[in-house]
């Protein structure tokens, strides 16, 4: 019965991604925890929480490509939700360390202490519990892409336009996240964090289970992702893609249809800042850089946008170049993700997936042919999803 | 004349971009079950007039009613394709990245929320129609290519099988033949006629043929506002007809 309702929602290699991600959310943990340093299976825990971070990556691209590879919204500020996810997490570990800070006061964490704040801000209440915590994190970014959707998409703001001001939302968001007196700990953000649900932040179980927490989160976005795409809803947002005022005079309300997965998208975005605070151990307003949001976009291009597995590929890859060029050679890398983009651009414009897609389409062609007749239909339509198109 | 059991009625519209009157003091009566067509040369407004009656454009001035008593000036496109009108557009417009089937799925009439098409199970009955249409659009053995795949004379028809699918009261359709073969517009006319008997339809052309074929009350639009209307012979023997339009 499940597995049915399952294999309606999904295609082939959304549940191989799905099948992966849920094996490496068990067989990771058990290797660090469970092997001895000195077996060749062993993941070293630094390793755990690097994987872990690109995985929320990961998720960020695949929430960005629901909105832009599916429905041709150009996000330039999806940081911003994963920004405001992150920082709710931040919120409640912070709220966690209780006495333990530097002042050790029971309540105020450190930073409202040394600005000689006597009480908690009104929106710090509640964060001791993680299960609100957990639902800001979700109703924040949804509230905020919601109230933003709302008035852009009824007035019609597409295109570049529409790109600048998500831009222009996160550097906003930036700049006031920077001011102390906005309550998030200003330039210095929220870090110094003991522990998540009781257990020690720096534990290897407990970064081995938010690896794990991580992957399974990416497995139910890929999952929630294909059901929403797969759906009829889905063939309406490429639809809007593709020829939005066909859509409209066909007698759907677009701006709706928009506001539904930008929505969605935000919050999926949150959930992945708020995977990806407690592994890294930080966050400040750097996450609301514009230059974050621009480097999530390249990820999901470089991948293959719409077709919700490249971009978990793009984010790992471009992330993993990114950490060993970082290292190797830092003064390039910023060179080198340029010069990464362009080449895409140019010459993979479905991103490497396409490429495979691509190569897929000319295999299946070449059999057809040995087939049939030459110029059988089955030769034209090997390709699922058309590449997209520029909006009207 | 009054708007009252018309199911079309322009009167006294007018509309400007940046000074410039597309249309001008326009008026046109559609009657229920009409097949009209609308010609006229190029710049004459005749597309501007679509964007009016389906809420593309708003007038400056004059009246636009539907069915003699709804006031499309108020409505936005979305409505206005649920009180039943439906558009082709003179580009033709389809969804490249889906499959024939898929388009016409899309056009369907039904519940358009975002909601029920989350959850929305294609009925048996909905199969028929589909069906239906894709032997009457003569593309039943093609639904399962991409629409990007086909002729342009075929992705006419696939738009016009979706304003079918629409169940529109009122077909506006712009240069349907534009791009198709002696033998496609031919049978285009036959299709129009068809769907004529149970719809009203206003079909904007420049070929003279299919006009003739189509067989219907003739329009002539310059300069955004009415120049001649009659039968063909009628119209095309209109003295100021020839002058703008046909003898050049
Ligand atoms: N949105 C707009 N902004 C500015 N000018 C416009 C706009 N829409 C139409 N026009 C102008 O209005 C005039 C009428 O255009 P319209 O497209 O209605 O002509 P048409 O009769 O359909 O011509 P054709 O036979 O070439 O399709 C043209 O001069 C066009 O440039
Ligand atoms: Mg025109």
């Amino acid at each position: 019965m499940i597995t049915q309702w399952f294999f309606t929602h999904v295609d082939r290699r959304g549940a191989i991604v799905i099948a992966l991600l849920v094996a490496l959310a068990c067989l990771v943990p058990l290797s660090n925890l469970l092997l001895p340093p000195t077996s060749a299976l062993h993941v070293p825990t630094y390793l755990v929480s690097l994987i872990g971070k690109y995985l929320t990556y990961a998720l960020l691209a695949v929430a960005l490509d629901l909105v832009w590879g599916f429905c041709g919204i150009l996000s330039l500020g999806h940081g911003a939700f994963f920004a405001l996810g992150g920082y709710a997490m931040g919120m409640y570990l912070m709220r966690q360390i209780g006495p333990r800070g530097v002042y050790a006061d029971p309540v105020l964490p450190d930073f409202m202490v040394f600005l000689n704040w006597k009480e908690l801000p009104w929106f710090w209440h509640g964060f001791n519990h993680f299960w609100f915590a957990a639902l800001m994190v979700v109703l924040v970014p949804g509230i905020l892409a919601f109230g933003f959707g709302w008035l852009a998409f009824r007035s019609r703001v597409t295109g570049v336009y529409l790109s600048i001001i998500t831009q222009a939302l996160t550097y906003a968001l930036l700049l006031a996240f920077f001011r102390n007196d906005m309550g998030f700990g200003g330039n210095n953000g929220l870090t110094d964090f003991k522990d998540i649900l009781g257990f020690n932040i720096q534990a290897d179980s407990t970064r081995s289970m938010l690896f794990a927490a991580t992957a399974l989160f990416l497995a139910l976005a890929v999952f929630v992702t294909s059901f929403i795409v797969r759906s009829k809803l889905g063939k309406v947002l490429v639809g809007v893609r593709d020829a939005e005022s066909r859509m409209r005079f066909l007698g759907y309300r677009v701006d709706r249809y928009k506001l539904f997965v930008w929505t969605v998208s935000a919050m999926m975005a949150g959930i992945a800042g708020a995977l990806y605070v407690p592994q890294v151990g930080i966050i400040n307003p750097s996450e609301f850089e514009p230059a974050n949001s621009i480097e999530a976009v390249i990820w999901v291009a470089v991948g293959g946008r719409g077709t919700i597995i490249g971009p978990i590929l793009g984010a790992v890859l471009v992330n993993f170049g990114k950490t060993y060029f970082t290292a190797a050679f830092p003064e390039i890398w910023l060179f080198a993700l340029g010069a990464l983009f362009i080449l895409v651009t140019l010459f993979l414009p479905k991103g490497i997936l396409g490429l495979y897609g691509t190569w897929e389409t000319k295999r299946k062609d070449r059999i057809a042919r040995k087939r049939s007749e030459p110029g059988s239909p089955a030769t034209e339509r090997a390709t699922p999803i058309a590449e997209p198109q520029a909006a009207e | 004349m009054k708007a009252k059991d018309t199911l079309l009625y322009l009167d006294g519209v007018s509309v400007s971009f940046d000074g410039f009157r597309a249309i001008n003091n326009l008026s046109l009566v559609l009657q229920a079950g009409e097949m009209r067509a609308v010609i006229g040369p190029n710049g004459a407004g005749k597309t501007t007039m679509m964007d009016i009656i389906t809420g593309k454009t708003r007038p400056d001035t004059g009246d636009v009613y539907f069915k003699g008593e709804i006031d499309l000036t108020r409505h936005d496109e979305a409505e206005i394709a649920l009180l039943g009108i439906g558009r082709k557009f003179q580009k033709p417009t389809v969804f490249e990245s889906h499959t024939v089937e898929d388009n016409l799925m899309l056009a369907l009439a039904g519940p358009r929320s975002a909601f029920s098409a989350l959850f929305h199970r294609q009925s048996a009955d909905e199969a028929e129609r589909i069906d239906d249409i894709l032997h009457t659009i003569r593309l039943h053995t093609k639904r399962d290519w991409l629409a990007a795949n086909l002729s342009h004379g075929q992705k006419q028809w696939l738009e016009i099988g979706m304003l079918l699918a629409q169940d529109p009261k009122l077909l506006l359709v712009d240069e349907p033949v534009a791009g198709m073969t002696d033998a496609e517009t031919a049978e285009t006319a036959k299709l129009l006629r068809e769907i004529a008997k149970t719809r009203s339809v206003l079909v904007v052309e420049h070929d003279m043929h299919f006009v003739r074929e189509l067989d219907v009350k003739v329009t002539c639009l310059h300069e955004g506002s009415v120049l001649a209307e009659g039968s063909l012979d009628y119209v095309s023997n209109d003295q100021r007809v020839i002058e703008v339009y046909l003898g050049r």
